[in-house]
């Protein structure tokens, strides 16, 4: 279920590292507790982030959620699909509907995350 | 007490129901330091004939049966029998904000109905269903500008109404936000576009400009236009006469148009309760404050409407909300609505018209003070303006405003508005008091 | 069973821009008894517009039976009973339409000359008399809009006085129960905001407020009952805690009506507050608005009032613009007079004895659903409740059934749903508020609905899961509206 290369933050967002690009993305639970997403806010490519600081939003119909940089560093991509069709996050948030791409300035961090393992078991002990 | 519809019994029987004695028992937990132990100091309650005429003696202490030649931001025009016959219909009246959809689709289709009106009167992409007022809508309207484009600075003309602009600074105070302001031309009547340009810097959210301007003047947008778009700034077009957007060119170059929607068969009732709109370009919809009606599909696949981009908006937001607005004058939206309906696509033309012609008679047979182009409210060389006023008070006639009090530059020019309700006689009684 | 309605034909009708035609009108203008201008003339002929392309041309028939038929489709209090929490949804009497439409009134202009708007004035200071002595306050401003407006000018207020003291601080603290708008005021007002968990009560922890009460806190932002109905039974000893740091006590005045007549939130240490007269004071709702907040302070803060003031100026009333400590402008003009001429009527109509009565019969509907309600619905928190009266949806979400589930089957039983999922701290809220308009028959037959959808819930949840069945609409499809906003026509 939950993909063993991502990293895991306790705000259900996610990272991947190919090289020296990160994708970053929210959770399956993360778009479940949201319901029908209508509106996705990214940030501008160039856009520096900063770990455990707000990247953007992700909206339903009656609720806004902030996406927290899991990771510092800087957007080099915004995942286009999201504009016209942000109803992809709930049916692939961990392949087709990444939000962002970062170019990482503190690899260190990473390890601060979960496996995908811890992961789960921490949301198991949230229900 | 006549609107309490409970009788003793029923009461007793509730009270008994809820294991209590009697109404007073219900409070008991109140700590003993908080609790009122004096009746209020108000009259007892009165009959609705007493009511009815407490008001009309007060009404009686106000002007009656004057003409008036006052415009300033709030305008006398006929107000169609039919405004008060759908609004006064309980369904309309006595109904709530529109969250049920399905048992609120009056309220929401009339309102889908004044956004599309107002866009098509202004031009712009998109309009909210209403903000408080046009003062209100203009800081609104700059707050938007400056999330727009992540700048913080706002140059206002001086031409603007001067109580919108004190609203303005109260409110940007409070956000950080300079407002700085530019200054008009003294012959034309128009914005000093010089002055614009020279105040103008990178570090500008918004251009604020006003047509008609306060002194009733057709003013130079597209040139606003061109100096806020170069600099990376936004242009704000504010109205106060919307009747004028009968027969003037609507805004084609502003980013937002805020304005006030009074004129549209809204009693001047002493200052309120108006309606203001703010209307924007396709981009800016998710900046915009207020509540906003969307069409969508019921599970049956028909037409239906809802309240939409509700994210936008304090219940949602809370702290990050766009605006702490909670309400749109769905009511007074709905006059202008139904004027708009009533007067329809020949009717405001032909309503701005005699407009326009009343308020040139009156100029021709005065002394204009700008040489501006303007619609129905103009300002006039008058020596003496509060003379001249107390000449017209005896022939049961208000006169125009005294700019004094707002442009002391100005004392001695009065700004006089003339519309469809203004008889020859009485513009020919102002033009031989000014003589 | 469901008796309070029954199905009925309502007409269809599409949009004005549907139904229009050209050449068809629904006015008609006196002569022109001046000489007609040419506009392109008079106006430059670039700044003459084109004509406005796609506006409605109706007659007037059709006009009324637009409109006619558009109200149809509305739920309204003339129908019945509102449950909405902390709306105070209460009979709007028509008498205060009629007044309010008197011509010397309606026609007002604000600029015209004070002796002739002498009566409009003394309008506006009997309310202020009026709000002050209900209230306890010492000074009313009856300038802001609407509810939210009121509370902005409150806390800039707050803000004014304590920049006069050299000491402006920073933040101001809202309890997590709060009403959403309180939160988004401070922050436009420019502050930065601190939750305030409530207790296990529902009520203001007073032992964590005096943690977080530091010099840097400029007001607490307090609903008094709260959200919940509850009486803040500490209320003074909070007044006292943020009167020690040289913090202010803000109350939001939504649920005045439980305390109208009773308690008087100047005496229990409120320094400031706002009223919505569209709530406690009857004026009419009108599907979203106009309201008006006025705001009531104590007098060390009435200086920095909104200007114009009223002043007596030997018999007569004068608008007092020299008033240099004044926090500006909140609005144009003075204020929504014509939402104000129905308060005051309100008040005339009921005097002093019978506003408290008024609460007296609030409070009672309130219990009295409470009680009758109880055994089928959970009670999160058991303290005393004023005039509403908070639940929560936990039992029947063992079924799959939400609050907004059993809102939207309510509506087949013939009312409009309670406030769902509101305040935030109930996990599945149901809101309900009954105000003193509800007599007992409607009342039963709103509690009857709620316990026959409490057992519908047990034996087919389902069919509540998808309610409403009875309306014009289905429910709607908001995900899609909000996806790919349409907000007008095209043609």
């Amino acid at each position: 279920m939950y993909p063993e290369n991502f990293r895991y933050t306790k705000e259900h967002e996610w990272v991947l590292v190919e090289g020296d690009t990160y994708t970053i993305g929210i959770t399956d639970h993360a778009q479940q507790e949201l319901g029908d997403i209508v509106y996705v806010d990214l940030p501008k490519p160039g856009t520096t982030l900063e770990q455990g600081k707000s990247l953007g939003s992700v909206e339903s119909v009656k609720a806004v959620s902030d996406v927290y940089a899991p990771v510092s560093g800087e957007v080099t991509e915004i995942n286009g699909i999201l504009a016209d069709a942000p109803e992809k996050l709930n049916e692939d948030p961990h392949g087709a509907a990444w939000l962002v791409k970062v170019k990482p300035s503190a690899p260190g961090e990473l390890a601060g995350l979960m496996s995908a393992a811890d992961y789960e078991a921490y949301i198991g002990a949230e229900k | 007490m006549r609107y309490l519809p409970k009788s003793d019994s029923e009461r007793r029987q509730m009270l008994a129901a809820c294991g209590a004695e009697s109404a007073e028992e219900l409070f008991a937990h109140l700590p003993e330091a908080v609790r009122l132990k004096r009746p209020l100091d108000l009259p007892a309650g009165i009959s609705e004939y007493e009511i009815v005429d407490y008001f009309r003696a007060r009404a009686a202490e106000n002007a009656n049966g004057y003409a008036s030649f006052l415009g300033a931001g709030v305008y006398r025009h006929y107000r169609p029998v039919l405004v008060d016959t759908v609004v006064s219909r309980g369904e309309f009246l006595t109904s709530y904000t529109p969250y049920q959809a399905e048992i609120s689709q009056g309220t929401l289709t009339a309102i889908f109905e004044f956004q599309t009106m107002m866009c098509q009167l202004t031009g712009m992409d998109v309009a909210n269903a209403s903000m408080y007022d046009g003062s209100t809508a203009v800081p609104e309207a700059a707050m938007m500008a400056a999330r727009a484009t992540g700048k913080g600075r706002i140059l206002v003309a001086g031409t603007v109404h001067p109580e919108y602009r004190q609203v303005l600074r109260t409110y940007a105070k409070n956000q950080g936000m300079p407002v700085e302001e530019f200054g008009y031309v003294p012959e034309a009547g128009t914005i000093d576009l010089e002055d614009l340009d020279r105040k103008m810097d990178d570090l500008t959210a918004a251009v604020i400009v006003q047509s008609p301007n306060f002194f009733g003047i057709v003013d130079q947008v597209k040139a606003a236009a061109e100096i806020a778009h170069r600099r990376g700034a936004l242009l704000i077009v504010v109205f106060t006469e919307a009747v004028s957007l009968g027969i003037l060119e609507p805004p084609a170059e502003a980013d937002i148009v805020a304005g006030e929607l009074q004129s549209f068969a809204i009693s001047p009732s002493y200052g309120g309760p108006y309606a203001g709109i703010l209307a924007a370009r396709e981009k800016l919809v998710r900046q915009m404050p207020g509540r906003l009606v969307g069409q969508t599909v019921d599970t049956h696949g028909e037409r239906a409407f809802c309240l939409t981009l509700a994210t936008r908006e304090q219940h949602i937001r809370r702290e990050k909300a766009t605006s702490n607005i909670c309400t749109n004058q769905a009511l007074i939206a709905l006059m202008a609505t139904v004027f708009m309906t009533v007067y329809g696509k020949q009717g405001l033309r032909e309503l701005a018209g005699q407009n326009l012609a009343k308020a040139h008679y009156l100029a021709g047979k005065l002394k204009p003070r700008f040489c501006g182009r303007f619609f129905n409210e103009f300002v006039a060389r008058v020596e003496n303006p509060e003379a001249v006023n107390k000449a017209l008070l005896k022939k049961k006639i208000i006169g125009g405003l005294p700019l004094g009090r707002f442009y002391p530059e100005l004392g001695d020019a009065m700004l006089f508005c003339a519309t469809e309700m203004s008889g020859k006689a009485e513009m020919d009684a102002v033009a031989e008091a000014l003589a | 069973m469901i008796d309070k309605v029954r199905p009925h034909l309502s007409q269809n009708e599409a949009l004005l821009f549907e139904r229009s035609s050209p050449g068809k009108r629904a006015y008609q203008l006196p002569a022109l008894d001046v000489p007609p201008v040419d506009a392109a003339e008079a106006l430059g002929a670039d700044n003459v517009r084109a004509e406005i392309e796609g506006f409605p041309e109706v007659s007037e028939v059709e006009a009324i039976r637009h409109f006619t038929r558009l109200s149809t489709w509305n739920y309204a209090i003339d129908h019945g009973m509102y449950p909405l929490g902390s709306c105070t949804m209460k009979y709007n009497p028509r008498i205060n339409e009629l007044v309010a439409r008197i011509d010397g009134l309606a026609w007002a202009h604000p600029y015209q000359p004070e002796v002739l708007a002498q009566g409009s004035m003394e309008v506006m200071a009997r309310l202020e008399a009026a709000l002050a002595e209900i209230t306890g306050m010492d000074a009313v401003t009856l300038q802001p809009a609407a509810g939210a407006h009121g509370e902005l000018t409150g806390i800039l207020l707050i803000r004014a006085l304590l920049e006069k003291r050299g000491d402006p601080r920073r933040k101001i603290l809202i309890p997590d129960s709060a009403h959403g708008t309180n939160p988004a005021t401070a922050a436009i007002a420019g502050y930065a905001v601190e939750n305030v968990k409530s207790s296990e009560t529902g009520v203001l922890d007073v032992s964590a407020l005096e943690q977080i009460v530091t010099g840097d806190v400029a007001a607490l932002m307090v609903t008094n009952p709260n959200t919940l109905g509850v009486f803040e039974e500490n209320i003074i000893r909070a007044a006292e805690i943020l009167h020690a740091k040289g913090a202010m006590l803000y109350m939001d005045g939504a649920n005045m009506n439980a305390l109208v007549g009773v308690a008087r939130p100047g005496d229990f240490g409120v320094d400031v507050l706002h009223l919505n007269l569209h709530k406690t004071f009857s004026t009419p709702h009108g599907g979203g608005g106009p309201g008006a907040g006025p705001v009531a302070v104590k007098k060390d803060i009435e200086p920095f009032l909104p200007a114009p003031r009223l002043k007596r100026s030997g018999k007569k009333w004068a608008w007092d613009y020299k008033r240099k400590h004044s926090i500006g402008r909140v609005r144009a003009f003075y204020g929504n007079f014509g939402v104000l001429v129905r308060a005051l009527a309100y008040i005339l109509a009921h005097g002093g004895a019978g506003l408290r009565n008024a609460t007296l019969d609030a409070v009672l509907n309130a219990v009295y659903i409470r009680k009758q309600l109880e055994p089928y619905f959970e009670l999160p928190y058991p303290s005393p409740n004023m005039h509403e009266v908070v639940f929560s949806d936990e039992r029947q979400a063992k079924a799959g059934v939400h609050t907004g589930d059993i809102a939207k089957r309510l509506i087949d039983y013939g009312f409009h749903p309670y406030t769902v999922s509101f305040p935030l701290i109930v996990h599945g809220a149901l809101m309900i508020e009954p105000t003193e308009t509800e007599g007992k028959r409607e009342l039963d037959q709103f509690i009857a609905a709620m316990i026959s959808i409490a057992k519908e819930v047990e034996t087919d949840p389902q069919m509540v899961k998808n309610a409403p069945y009875g309306t014009r609409t289905s429910r709607v499809d908001e995900v899609s509206a909000a996806r790919k906003p349409v907000l007008r026509w095209k043609p």
